[in-house]
Parts: structure tokens; C-alpha cells; sequence
């Protein structure tokens, strides 16, 4: 049972629905309690930093979804902020990140990324694996897309970056430590490569 | 790179998805669910979903189909029409829409553009600007579905809606709208050479070539397309399509030459 965690940012219907066409079965996590079955974890997230923090934290769903990553190693993925919530910070905000990741969160800059690139990143680019893992498994050829960010994640541990794409400069769009994954795009608007991508995550 | 993106622009009439030509009233086009579906099969970059008439006949967003519509979709979707208010932003947020647009509000209360996009994130706010050549052959901006024309120039509310946090500019055409005559390409230009925000252009697309011109001459833009992604021919029977991969290649070629190959150093 796919857990996708409801605290009021982010599309949760959008996965179950991905997941529906998979042939898996999902839920909506809301309490502590939903979180009982669930087999693997999805953490959305859209908006700014703080907002998606501060209604994640006001749902007091946290202490739950850490006891079933660090003790029961159920997987987890954060997509696009619900990725950047895994980091230590962000800075975007002030709130702290949840910290299953190492790393902070960084602003794009033109300076840094070249000359003439628009910000937010925003359209279809390639996600190139820079470490071998099943959440990237059979996207070889079809591995383009949807990003919608004006921030990346940028791990401690470089060991921690499972892709890289390259926007100006190449940033970690997907990132990894034990059963916690992160990615920046959006695998549940990404068409079959999203959906290759969803059905690895289901099968860690 | 990021490529360009090419865009189905859908437009929400009373009864259903429309089709307008210098922002008429609009035809009936079909089932926005139906169109939806379509265009899922046909991997769509994008879609933006414009309801022309909450404004001007001052209702809200019909939320309950932006919400069946943003399950359904299986690529971003950006909503607008009719958001006055914060709250209709983040719940068309809630939703799984993955941009708001504001088009009359972000005119006349701009203060709000800044609001969504502190709390929603600026990559999740879009101004949409409807314009049209003045007399003097200035190009002046439009609300309320192209029936109140507002002073300054188009620039200016581009470079107004960016302070304000815009993460996306959409420039509407009115005078390309269902024309399929091409894009207003010498502003397009001038237009993406300035700003560094993502830009889309809508109002002029009758062929690929169209699209192709658009990208050839501003790079990494969304081209925004209505009736030839609605229509057969220029006949104008209804035909949902998209360009397929080879086509889309074919659109992007010049687009990959330039920007694509080696930068991966």
C-alpha cells in the first residue's frame, strides 16, 4: 500500500491516480493511523519552503512518518519541495528541513548558471543517473522531465546525488541515503517516464 | 538543457472548451474532460486551461472542474480566470494545479501576484497579459477578456509582474487570437531578450512553422497554441492533435543545434 502524505500542499490525487494506472493500490495519508499498512511513503510538496514546512508540521504527521523510515525502513520519496523538505534547510525559508538528507537548498542564480538562463527552471530535461539505483531503473532512453523550480537541492554528501541535470550547470535532481529518495521534478506529471519512475519506487 | 515547451492553450467558455478568434465569443470546441484525455495520449509538453468569461461576468473559478480536470491531467497544468483572492489561488493550488494565472488581478492588484507568490512559490505564479497595438502601434495591455484597455505599455506590466514575484509571463495577442497567421514575432524577440522569466506567447500559431519561427528567434520560450491544436485544418473542423516526437523534433531542430549540443562538458 502506497502512502501519499495529504497535508494539504501538494497533488496527492495526481499520484493515486498514476498509481491506479500501475494496478497498485494507494491511500491518502492524513493521521498517524493511515500510516499503519502503508508500504512505501510519498511526500509532495508544491509552493514555497516555509508554507509546505509549516502545514507538514502542523499535521503532526512527522514523528509517525520518522518512526516508519528510521525503524521500519519504509521507503520514502520527496517530489519536487517535498524533496527539498528532506534537506537541513533552505534558503528560501527560515524553518528548519526535516534532515533525512544532508544538504541545503539553493536559489538558481544567473551567475552561477550562465548567461541568459531563465529562472524558475521551468519544461522538460533530462534526468542523467550518476548512480546506480532501481528508482532510475529503464530510463534509459525515455528519460525526460517536468521541473517547475527556482530552487536544487545540494547535498553534503556528495554520495547522497543518484542524478544530475544540467540547467546552466549540472544540480542533483534526484538524491538518495538509504530508504529516503528525493527527486526535484515531477515524476506524476512526467508522462511514462514518471510512471516507470513511480512503479521503481513502489518495487524498492 | 531545458527545451521549450509547446503548449495546448484551452479556453473555458460557459458550456465547455471554446475557440475564439480576436477574443470573440468563442465556438464550442468540446468536452474539456474529453480534450484532456486526448491530450494525455498525445504527451502534451504542457496545458493552460484560461476560463474567459469568470471575470467578466465576475464569478469565481469553477472549482470543481479545475479539480477533476488537474486529476486528470497527466502533464502541468496552469489555471486561470477569475482569482481575486489569495484563497482561490491556494486551493486551485491544493488542488494538484501546478500554476495559477492571473490576468485582470495581477493589473489592478499586484500586491496579490506578490502574495501567491511568497506563500505558493514564484515557479507556481503566472501573469497572463492580453495585449494589442494602440493606433500609434503601441502595444498596450487589455483586462476583462480584452474589454478594458489600462495605461503604460505591455513592458511595463511584464517588468511589474516580475517585481512582484511573477515566475512565469504568458504575452496574449488579441489580434493573433484564432487568426493562425503566425506569431507577433519581432515583439516575442524583443520581448525574451530582456526578460529572464520564463515567457510563453500566445495568439498566431497556424502551422509547426509558426512554433518553429517563435523558438528559432527567442529560444527557450513556451509557444502557446489554440486553434491548430483544436482545429483540422484551417477549414476548422475539430480535431484535438499535437505534433508527434518526429514532428516535434523536426520544431526543435534548430532550437538543439544551437542550445543542446556541447554544452555538456
Amino acid at each position: 500500500m502506497i502512502g501519499i502524505i495529504d497535508y494539504g500542499l501538494g497533488n496527492v490525487e495526481a499520484f493515486r491516480v498514476a498509481y491506479k494506472r500501475l494496478g497498485k493500490a494507494s491511500k491518502r495519508v492524513k493521521t498517524a493511523e493511515d500510516l499503519a499498512d502503508v508500504t512505501h511513503i510519498i511526500l509532495p510538496g508544491v509552493g514555497a519552503f516555509d508554507s509546505a514546512m509549516d502545514r507538514f508540521n502542523a499535521s503532526g504527521l512527522w514523528p509517525a512518518v520518522k518512526d516508519a523510515v528510521e525503524n521500519r525502513d519504509v521507503p520514502l520519496l520527496g517530489v519536487c519541495v517535498g524533496m527539498q523538505m528532506l534537506a537541513d534547510r533552505s534558503d528560501e525559508g527560515q524553518l528548519p528541513g526535516l534532515g533525512l538528507v544532508p544538504g541545503n537548498i539553493r536559489l538558481f542564480s544567473e551567475g552561477q548558471h550562465g548567461r541568459m538562463l531563465r529562472c524558475p527552471h521551468m519544461g522538460w530535461n533530462e534526468v542523467d543517473a550518476t548512480k546506480e539505483t532501481t528508482l532510475l531503473a529503464g530510463l534509459d532512453q525515455d528519460r525526460k522531465f517536468y521541473f517547475l523550480h527556482s530552487y536544487y537541492f545540494e547535498p553534503s554528501d556528495p554520495d547522497a546525488e543518484l542524478a544530475q541535470t544540467l540547467y546552466g550547470a549540472p544540480f542533483s535532481c534526484a538524491v538518495g541515503k538509504g530508504a529516503v529518495y528525493g527527486v526535484q521534478f515531477h515524476p506524476e506529471k512526467s508522462h511514462e517516464a514518471g510512471l516507470t519512475l513511480l512503479n521503481n519506487f513502489s518495487e524498492l | 538543457m531545458s527545451y521549450p515547451r509547446i503548449i495546448p492553450c484551452l479556453l473555458l467558455g460557459d458550456d465547455g472548451l471554446v475557440k475564439t478568434e480576436g477574443f470573440s465569443k468563442g465556438r464550442y470546441i468540446g468536452d474539456p474532460m474529453n480534450t484532456v484525455r486526448i491530450f494525455n495520449e498525445k504527451k502534451v509538453d504542457e496545458l493552460v486551461l484560461l476560463d474567459i468569461n469568470a471575470t467578466r461576468n465576475g464569478t469565481e473559478p469553477n472549482f470543481k472542474l479545475i479539480e477533476k480536470i488537474a486529476t486528470e491531467c497527466r502533464m502541468p497544468l496552469s489555471y486561470g480566470g477569475g482569482i481575486k483572492t489569495y484563497a482561490a489561488a491556494e486551493r486551485i493550488i491544493s488542488m494538484g494545479v501546478e500554476k495559477v494565472a492571473l490576468s485582470s488581478a495581477a493589473i489592478e492588484t499586484p500586491e496579490l501576484v506578490q502574495e501567491i507568490s511568497s506563500s505558493l512559490g514564484r515557479q507556481s505564479t503566472v501573469v497572463v497579459l492580453d495585449y494589442k497595438k494602440n493606433w500609434q502601434g503601441r502595444r498596450v495591455a487589455y483586462t476583462h477578456g480584452g474589454t478594458r484597455k489600462v495605461s503604460g505599455s505591455v513592458l511595463d506590466h511584464v517588468d511589474n509582474a516580475v517585481a512582484h514575484g511573477a515566475g512565469e509571463v504568458v504575452l496574449y495577442s488579441i489580434a493573433n487570437d484564432g487568426a493562425m497567421k503566425g506569431y507577433d514575432l519581432a515583439f516575442a524577440e524583443e520581448i525574451s531578450a530582456r526578460v529572464t522569466t520564463p515567457l510563453t506567447f500566445v495568439g498566431g500559431a497556424g502551422s509547426l512553422d509558426d512554433v518553429r519561427a517563435l523558438i528559432d528567434r527567442c529560444g527557450n520560450v513556451g509557444a502557446g497554441v489554440g486553434s491548430m491544436f483544436v482545429y483540422k485544418s484551417a477549414l476548422k473542423g475539430v480535431l484535438i492533435n499535437y505534433p508527434n516526437p518526429d514532428e516535434k523534433e523536426r520544431v526543435l531542430a534548430e532550437y538543439a543545434r544551437k542550445y543542446l549540443s556541447g554544452t555538456r562538458s
